[in-house]
């Protein structure tokens, strides 16, 4: 029972909002007392579009490199290689005033909505700091602004002279997200947005985000570990694998029919929420821990511990093709 | 296509507008409000309106000429004509004391903006700005603070000539590095916080950044500091006027006459007990303060529901 409508890549006819070619995050590690330094990839020739009003969900464990991915799109952290283009400008080139500028069409909502906002800082002015940076608005207008937002998000413009200690995590997240959407961004980011909040506050900011998709034409990157979640909200899902994108596809192929040995045992790990099927299902737990990304292993990433392990995984990397009713998925199993 | 369970809640935007009911109050409506329950800070900041009023008005107020030598009346105790008695050169203490808390506070206001001019402005840099720039300021920092305060104060005083601007210049100097190491803590914390990386996504210039989002956080440390060094500075003064590198005679501080009278304590002892227990109840005073402005401005802790 997912909701996603939209099936195969980006709506068709429509040139992407945003696009991602060859993405690739290297940080450099500190050497301890007597170890050397190194590089660890923490992001590895990721790809992906995202059309017009479109959800896709990123998922993987933590460590995968998805919150990365999300940031470096933001040039939160500066990607080493790769494009990111927004609209069709590519993002990564752009320097100072430019990418201060170009920064209003990208924005992103934080997990941790009690970290995100200023706590010495009435919430209007959190809200209003992205009118302040970009537009110059009298004060009239600006505050119109800020009760329109309020509004938007669901929250009365009688708490904006409030601090942010006074609010709910739901609320809070509600007052990023106004934030986030104050300067009619193309592309939103949404870094675990509703992992830290209840289940019941969740689905209030999901169907929110839903709604504002729909009136702004949002495009969004999910970023999440909660697979029902995303399940919920995205059109496409992409899966991560220490800083690879493994399987692509849309969101009911993916979840119904996963292609990557990987994709499989993530979705098998999520309860079922019916007693008999929970009982008969298979459960597949996978064997070792994710292997160090500062050092992965040659050949499929996936190897150390799939179930399915062959001869060839151990020493070549599989390419993404194609998989079975849609999307791209990167397996030796589906290259033969 | 809805999922059973998840679109139920569709009260979303109620709960939202309902969940607080407390009548809406601006940020310093707030702030007063808080204030007006820190009894003990409340207390301190009278007692401090009055010490900087008597200190303004002291021509008004003095009973005598402060400097007026009296030799046939030294060392009286008070009561009589003498309210706070007369000391070693028959000088009125009452009267003496209203002008040495003009020199004293002046001097610990002197101190304190110096502390804080050299102090915050490194500390926030030094915080913000990453691993290199970082360790320079920290090591000239940690240079100066090496030093020992007193001896630092002679050189520098020995330079710049004895009077109470320099030597209330140096003391600022030295205590300098407590508020860079402060600011530069705080800020260190603060910078990894997601509201940064949020104003940063939004575009807002580095500058701005550290003055509307860095500095107001550091904020309540830094009041605290301020109090406290500004009674710091004020036992600091005293020190160096004992030492001839202060204020200069026939004026007087609180401290020097702490000083002058100190050869008197078993025969004299008003020319020590008063104006110590005005440098005593002075230096009470502003930590108090501090902690009311502290607990009653300032971040909000309260995290987590």
């Amino acid at each position: 029972m997912g909701t996603g409508e939209l099936v195969g890549s980006t709506p068709a006819g429509s040139a992407p909002v945003s696009e991602v070619v060859g993405l690739d995050v290297e940080f450099k590690i500190r050497g301890g007392l007597l170890g050397k330094g190194g590089t660890l990839r923490a992001v590895r020739d990721v790809g992906f579009e995202i059309g017009e009003r479109e959800t896709l969900g990123l998922v993987g464990e933590s460590g995968s490199g998805k919150s990365t991915t999300g940031r470096a799109m933001l040039r939160l952290v500066e990607p080493t290689r790769g494009i990111v283009r927004l609209d069709g400008e590519d993002v990564t080139a752009l320097k100072g005033q430019e990418l201060r500028a170009a920064r209003r069409r990208m924005q992103m909502v934080f997990q941790d909505p009690y970290s995100s906002l200023d706590p010495s800082m009435v919430i209007a002015e959190s809200i209003a700091e992205p009118l302040d940076t970009h537009d110059s608005l009298s004060r009239a207008e600006r505050q119109k602004r800020v009760e329109d937002l309020l509004d938007h998000v669901g929250l009365s413009k009688r708490y904006a002279q409030r601090y942010p200690y006074e609010f709910s995590g739901g609320q809070r997240q509600r007052l990023a997200i106004a934030r986030a959407i104050a300067l009619n961004p193309r592309l939103l980011v949404c870094d675990e947005a509703v992992s830290a909040l209840d289940v019941s506050t969740q689905n209030q900011i999901l169907n929110l985000l839903e709604d504002l998709q729909e009136e702004f034409g949002l495009s969004y990157l999910f970023i999440a570990h909660d697979l029902a979640v995303v399940r919920h909200i995205a059109h496409r899902v992409a899966v991560m694998y220490l800083g690879e994108i493994v399987e692509t596809g849309p969101t009911d192929r993916l979840f119904d029919k996963p292609a990557h040995p990987y994709t499989e045992a993530l979705l098998s790990a999520v309860p079922v929420p019916n007693p008999r099927r929970q009982r008969t299902r298979e459960r597949i737990i996978l064997s070792g821990e994710v292997p160090d990304a500062a050092n992965p292993p040659p050949g499929c990433a996936f190897h150390t511990r799939c179930p399915h392990v062959m001869e060839i995984c151990r020493s070549v990397a599989p390419p993404s093709v194609e998989a079975p009713g849609g999307g791209t998925v990167r397996c030796h199993l589906h290259t033969s | 296509m809805t999922a059973p369970g998840i679109r139920e809640a569709d009260t979303a935007s109620l709960d939202a507008r309902e969940a607080i009911s407390t009548p809406e109050q601006s940020a310093r409506a707030r702030f007063l409000r808080r204030f007006k329950r820190q009894v003990p800070a409340l207390i301190a900041l009278g007692y401090l309106v009055l010490v900087v009023l008597s200190a303004l008005c002291a021509p008004l107020l003095a009973t005598h000429d402060p400097l007026q030598q009296n030799l046939a009346g030294v060392l009286q105790p008070p009561g009589g004509g003498h309210v706070l008695g007369t000391d070693d050169l028959g000088r009125d203490v009452f009267s003496r004391a209203l002008y040495a808390g003009r020199i004293s506070l002046v001097a610990a206001a002197q101190a304190v903006a110096v502390a804080v001019l050299l102090g915050v402005i490194p500390g926030l840099v030094a915080g913000y700005a990453g691993r290199r720039v970082d360790a320079v300021i920290m090591r000239v920092t940690d240079a100066l603070m090496s030093f020992p305060p007193l001896i630092l104060a002679i050189a520098f005083v020995g330079v710049l000539g004895p009077s109470l601007t320099n030597a209330m210049f140096v003391i600022g100097v030295i205590f300098a590095p407590r508020f860079v190491r402060l600011v530069r803590g705080t800020v260190l914390s603060i910078r990894e916080e997601s509201f940064i990386e949020a104003s940063r996504s939004i575009g807002t210039p580095t500058p701005r950044v550290i003055w509307r989002h860095v500095l107001p956080n550091a904020l309540s440390p830094l009041i605290v500091q301020i109090s406290l060094t500004a009674a710091m500075a004020m036992l600091a003064e005293a020190s160096l006027s004992f030492l001839g590198l202060g204020v200069q005679p026939p004026d007087a501080s609180w401290g020097s006459m702490i000083e002058r009278g100190f050869r008197y304590t078993a025969a004299a002892p008003w020319l020590t007990i008063f104006p110590g227990l005005l440098i005593a109840l002075t230096v009470l005073a502003f930590n108090l303060l501090g902690d009311g402005l502290r607990d009653s401005l300032g971040r909000e802790i309260r995290r987590g529901s």
